[in-house]
């Protein structure tokens, strides 16, 4: 639905040349919710401001069911745009406009006629759940009634994307809940398809079913969520399933491991299966497990006895689907 | 008793004070509207122009704000309108009363409120424009439907201290012949030393940017929703 090609921005600054996305590509079907994820700095806002035309990439295309967005015409950039409904941090409501006037906006810029506008907003507003807040003004409503209002603007024009910018960054845990749940139903209910750039992993494990790590502008780490989570040394893997800070190292006693699976890949109990085949104690010194999506994720880190054979060990568990990496210990 | 019965029958009083007033009121009236007609428009442009704005154009806004408006604000307003009475003359075709005046007045007041302009449409977050850009505005668009109206409380707020500006130069205006309270000061209360005219004077002026305070503090509440 979405498809993103060798996406570059190069800005000048000074006499510098800065590369800030240094040949992004992505492909995200419909009626997917993708994450992309990133520290600051990596290059999200430039990707979210080449994604909505406001910056013109250097190089590169962004494809929108079958239409190319870059190299129109700057007439037609304006229809571009439309493909694409954007959700911002903070909202950016209109503070002189009411929720239901929020709405008509960008139905207003294309003629829609009146009584039409109306009966729109009416059902947009229902649909994210502020029917009885049409006559509010922005300043009355709560910051997550406010990202409502915005994601019910973005869905006026019927975009192909959901674009959400750091969606949920300002709001609380539980308000982050509720937004996601809401783009999830509408993900189901319209079919549209959802690009997420956000740094909070929270946001990826509740609502993503794919996942990109965008670092120095470029993706290094890309996938479905399962497959990404089951790639021994995925440092995305580690940041989704993050061990306890106050792991012991349980150094110099025997060789260290850190295993990640998933429900599907390992359908047997991994420590029995190590203990029964290989006839040696096992011991998990820290372990992470959570259920992302339909599936049960775990991440555990376990200690065999000194002088155990970990290659064979290792190589016995990649056989049947766990990503193994050795940590040191001997 | 006896003070209050001969300032009620002093004809400064009788029979200059209201006239003098039906003209302040009409020189600052006139001036506000085309200060307003003239400097929202430029006010606009200095801030779509500039560095980071809608439609950034430097030589233009190099023109615009650091030649015509700064050079027209460091001139003191009191010799600016001496040497626009020609001007004025040209214009209405008469260098005196209260409507060759207003055209000094206006000339002085546009750059003043071209910048108070800036400033309220500076203060409309850029993330506000961004998503108006997002949905497809044209920037046309984006100036009458997003920034103006997000900008109006902060432009009501300028608009009551231009008014309130042109009031005080309205009265100077009086002194080079635009007539209006300014005059009558002058005339009563400075040449034939009646200062009970001369406070009477201060009074009607002092109500006057009550009053027009007041209504635009209350204007400028009533359009703010944020």
């Amino acid at each position: 639905m979405i498809t993103i090609k060798d996406l570059r921005k190069v800005y000048r600054q000074g006499g510098d040349t800065v590369v800030a996305l240094d040949g992004v590509s992505l492909d995200v079907p419909t009626g997917k919710i993708h994450g992309i994820v990133g520290h600051s700095g990596a290059g999200k806002s430039t990707l979210v401001r080449c994604l909505t035309l406001l910056d013109r990439p250097t190089s590169g295309t962004v494809t929108v069911n079958g239409q190319e967005l870059t190299n129109v015409s700057d007439s037609k950039l304006r229809d571009a745009r439309r493909r694409i409904g954007m959700v911002f941090q903070h909202a950016n409501l209109f503070d002189s406009r009411t929720t239901a006037q929020n709405v008509a906006y960008p139905l207003e810029l294309i003629g829609v006629p009146k009584a039409e506008i109306k009966t729109k907003v009416a059902d947009l507003l229902e649909l994210v759940g502020l029917g009885k807040f049409a006559n509010a003004y922005p300043s009355q409503l709560s910051g997550g009634q406010r990202q409502r209002v915005g994601i019910a603007r973005a869905l006026a024009t019927d975009p192909d994307v959901l674009l959400c910018d750091e969606p949920t960054s300002a709001l609380d845990p539980q308000t982050t809940d509720e937004i996601l749940e809401l783009v999830k139903k509408l993900r189901d209910r319209l079919e549209i398809t959802v690009l997420i750039i956000t740094h909070e992993m929270h946001v990826v494990k509740q609502a993503c079913d794919s996942v990109s790590l965008l670092e120095a502008g470029r993706i290094v780490e890309h996938g479905e969520l399962g497959e990404v989570i089951n790639t021994a040394g995925s440092r995305l893997a580690a940041t989704l399933l993050p061990l306890p800070g106050d792991t012991p190292s349980g150094e110099g006693r025997g060789p260290i491991l850190d295993l990640l699976y998933s429900g599907e890949q390992a359908t047997e109990p991994i420590i029995s299966l190590i203990t029964r085949t290989f006839g040696i104690d096992v011991n998990v010194l820290a372990g992470s497990v959570e259920q992302l999506g339909e599936q049960q994720f775990a991440h555990l880190r376990v200690q065999l006895p000194a002088g155990t054979d970990a290659a064979a060990v290792r190589e016995h568990l990649l056989g049947i689907g766990v990503a193994v990496t050795e940590k040191g210990g001997k | 008793m006896e003070f209050l019965t001969d300032l009620l029958n002093n004809p400064g009083i009788t029979k200059a004070l209201w006239p003098a007033t039906v003209e302040t009121l009409q020189m600052t009236a006139l001036s506000t509207l085309f200060t307003v007609l003239v400097g929202l428009p430029l006010g606009i442009l200095l801030h779509a122009t500039d560095k980071g704005g809608l439609a950034p154009v430097r030589w233009l806004n190099v023109v615009l704000s650091g030649i015509i408006v700064n050079i027209t604000r460091s001139i003191p307003f009191a010799i600016l309108m001496v040497s626009l009475i020609p001007f004025a003359a040209l214009v209405v075709g008469t260098a005196l009363g209260p409507i060759a005046a207003t055209v000094s007045l206006t000339i002085g007041t546009i750059p003043f409120f071209a910048r108070l302009v800036e400033t309220a449409l500076r203060d409309v977050s850029s993330g506000k424009v961004d998503a108006a850009l997002v949905m497809g505005s044209t920037r046309m668009q984006v100036i009458r439907k997003v920034m103006v109206p997000e900008a109006m409380p902060g432009l009501v707020a300028a608009t009551t201290t231009t008014v309130v500006t042109l009031i005080g130069y309205s009265a100077m205006a009086g002194l080079i012949g635009g007539g209006g309270l300014g005059r009558l000061a002058y005339n009563y209360g400075f040449v034939r030393f009646e200062s009970d005219i001369m406070i009477v004077t201060i009074i009607v002026i002092v109500l006057m940017v009550q009053i027009v305070q007041i209504l635009g503090d209350w204007l400028a509440k009533k359009v703010d929703h944020r």
